[in-house]
């Protein structure tokens, strides 16, 4: 890239940053595509190949913990659920859902760990855990090559609209919103990185920053500090409502899961 | 904010912003110690040490690395020898080393004629941008190199410690 | 509860092909050069050495450092020579200690 092109970029970008806009334009239907597709070719070959993805590891153990019986019910996910297979096809690629008991929308950890909890009477996975993680991955896997699929329920409207504004809206000591890098700026450079659209279509994803997987919160937490704003903490309903907003922005997106990022 | 370029010690503009951003660096790599870094000097002592004083030819290895590595935690790389690999000729071993991370070995491999094809992958850590070198020793007992400069860019928005 | 591996080699090859195996095994990798939340310096724990046999004869040998990338995947190659087992061994820091096998029909 040229200076003057850089420049103009540059001027373009930060006219664009100092707009004052009530909400950003979103990227139309047509232009939307898996952060999978800015990722240079090692990375991307790192997920396509289940015995080179370390997430795989995840699912493992995620195997592992669907088969084992635990709590004071002494059961497994396996003895209601059956084959994860054949009885979590599809989940992940549905969630957050609408929870009638908590009238609000409700993500695939904390309905684990409603299971845990009502089901098989055993101690809450605690966020970011290797068993949380790994159930997720586990659960994930089975909706992979499936389209994303949030949001139909009408109950769900009022909650995917708070997570939009929390997207739109500006945070932070840089005065910053999601949407300006996500939906305004994609595809540019960012410290030598190209910003991604932000789909949440390969969670949890083994982060190649992390070194290991990691959950959809824990990435929206890292962006939110990272904007040198106070992130949400794990389990808050603004982490939620926003998991909720990006499932809906993103519907219709492949599910990735377990994903490779860097 | 002064001009730097002003002032009395003669401390540059550049100089200023340089350590300014390592600072920055520093402060948002909260979680990684400074320990002394090597140096293309204890990377040659490391080479060396495994080659002693037998001469290293150019050619035969090939690191197929990506220039801009999207993130210097986990880094693929491939290294591979020309070779024909039979019992008479074939490569014994291919160590890989860096000239900037804390230490300057990476790897080192232990192959044979049963290899079938000198060539490995993994995944490595690199902690700035820096030369990598890979040494191949033959079964002659004759040792062969390449060279390939990688740049490491960091994750944008650094994580807090959880 | 042992590390968790995931181990590719070819279930079936022809006699004298050369075959690629894969091994990506689960350990954090710690350098050693990372400060805990209190100030600490994490002590290092990195697996140091990978083995392969093939029917018991030693194919691949390596010797990890720091360098290493967590959860290490290592790729190599090796030719097929007889129907049997291929053995992994995997050992580090604090006694870490992993074993994986996989059968190969060569015809």
């Amino acid at each position: 890239m040229t200076p003057v092109r850089g420049a103009l970029l540059f001027l373009i970008g930060a006219l664009l940053v100092a707009a004052l806009r009530a909400s950003a334009a979103e990227i139309p239907p047509e232009q939307r595509r898996s952060d999978y597709e800015l990722m240079g070719p090692q990375t991307r070959a790192m997920q396509d190949d289940d015995t080179a993805n370390p997430g795989m590891l995840g699912v493992l153990d995620g195997e592992a913990l669907w088969n084992r019986r635990d709590g004071a019910a002494n059961k497994s996910c396996a003895d209601c659920h059956g084959d994860a297979r054949a009885g979590m096809k599809g989940v992940a690629a549905r969630y957050p859902a609408f929870s009638p008991v908590l009238g609000r929308p409700i993500d695939l950890e904390a309905r684990i760990n409603t299971c845990r909890t009502e089901q098989q009477r055993a101690a809450p996975l605690k966020f970011e855990s290797k068993e949380l993680l790994g159930l997720t991955a586990y659960l994930a896997l089975q909706s992979r090559g499936m389209p994303i699929d949030v949001g139909k329920d009408e109950r769900l409207t009022p909650f995917i609209a708070a997570g939009r504004d929390l997207f739109n809206q500006r945070q932070g000591q840089i005065n910053l919103s999601c949407a300006q890098c996500h939906d305004d700026n994609w595809g540019q450079k960012l410290a030598g990185a190209p910003v991604p659209q932000g789909h949440p279509n390969g969670y949890p994803v083994y982060r190649l920053e992390w070194q290991s997987l990691g959950s959809l919160q824990r990435r929206l937490r890292n962006c939110v500090s990272g904007m040198r704003a106070e992130p949400y903490a794990y389990g808050a309903p603004e982490n939620v409502d926003l998991e909720l907003y990006l499932m809906w922005r993103a519907k219709g997106l492949k599910m990735e899961a377990p994903a490779v990022r860097p | 904010m002064t001009d730097q370029r002003a002032n009395d010690s003669g401390t540059s503009r550049r100089d200023f912003l340089t350590a300014t951003v390592t600072l920055a660096g520093g402060m948002a790599l909260a979680s990684v110690a400074r320990p002394a870094r090597a140096t293309p000097d204890t990377m040659q002592a490391a080479i060396r040490e495994v080659v002693g004083e037998a001469a290293i030819r150019k050619g035969k290895v090939k690191i197929d690395v990506p220039p801009l590595v999207e993130n210097g935690n986990t880094v693929p790389i491939t290294i591979s020898v020309d070779s024909p690999m039979t019992a008479a000729d074939h490569v014994k071993s291919i160590h890989l080393f860096n000239e900037k991370n804390p230490q300057p070995n990476v790897i080192g491999v232990h192959l044979g004629p049963r290899a079938g094809k000198a060539q490995f992958s993994t995944r490595i850590k690199l902690a700035a941008a820096q030369t990598i070198i890979a040494v191949a020793q033959l079964s002659d007992g004759s040792f062969w190199s390449d060279d390939a400069d990688v740049i490491v860019t960091i994750a944008a928005c650094v994580e807090d410690l959880q | 509860m042992t590390a968790r591996a995931l181990i590719n080699v070819p279930p079936k090859a022809r006699r004298g092909e050369i075959v690629e195996i894969k091994t990506l095994i689960a350990h954090p990798m710690e350098t050693g050069y990372r400060v805990g939340l209190g100030g600490e310096l994490i002590p290092r724990d990195i697996i140091t050495t990978f083995t392969c046999t093939y029917n018991g004869e030693e194919i691949f040998r390596a010797d990890f450092a720091r360098a290493i990338a967590a959860n290490p995947f290592l790729s190599f190659f090796t030719t097929a020579t007889a129907t049997g087992t291929i053995a992994f061994q995997w050992s580090g820091d604090n006694g870490f200690s992993a074993t994986e096998q996989a059968p190969i029909t060569v015809e």
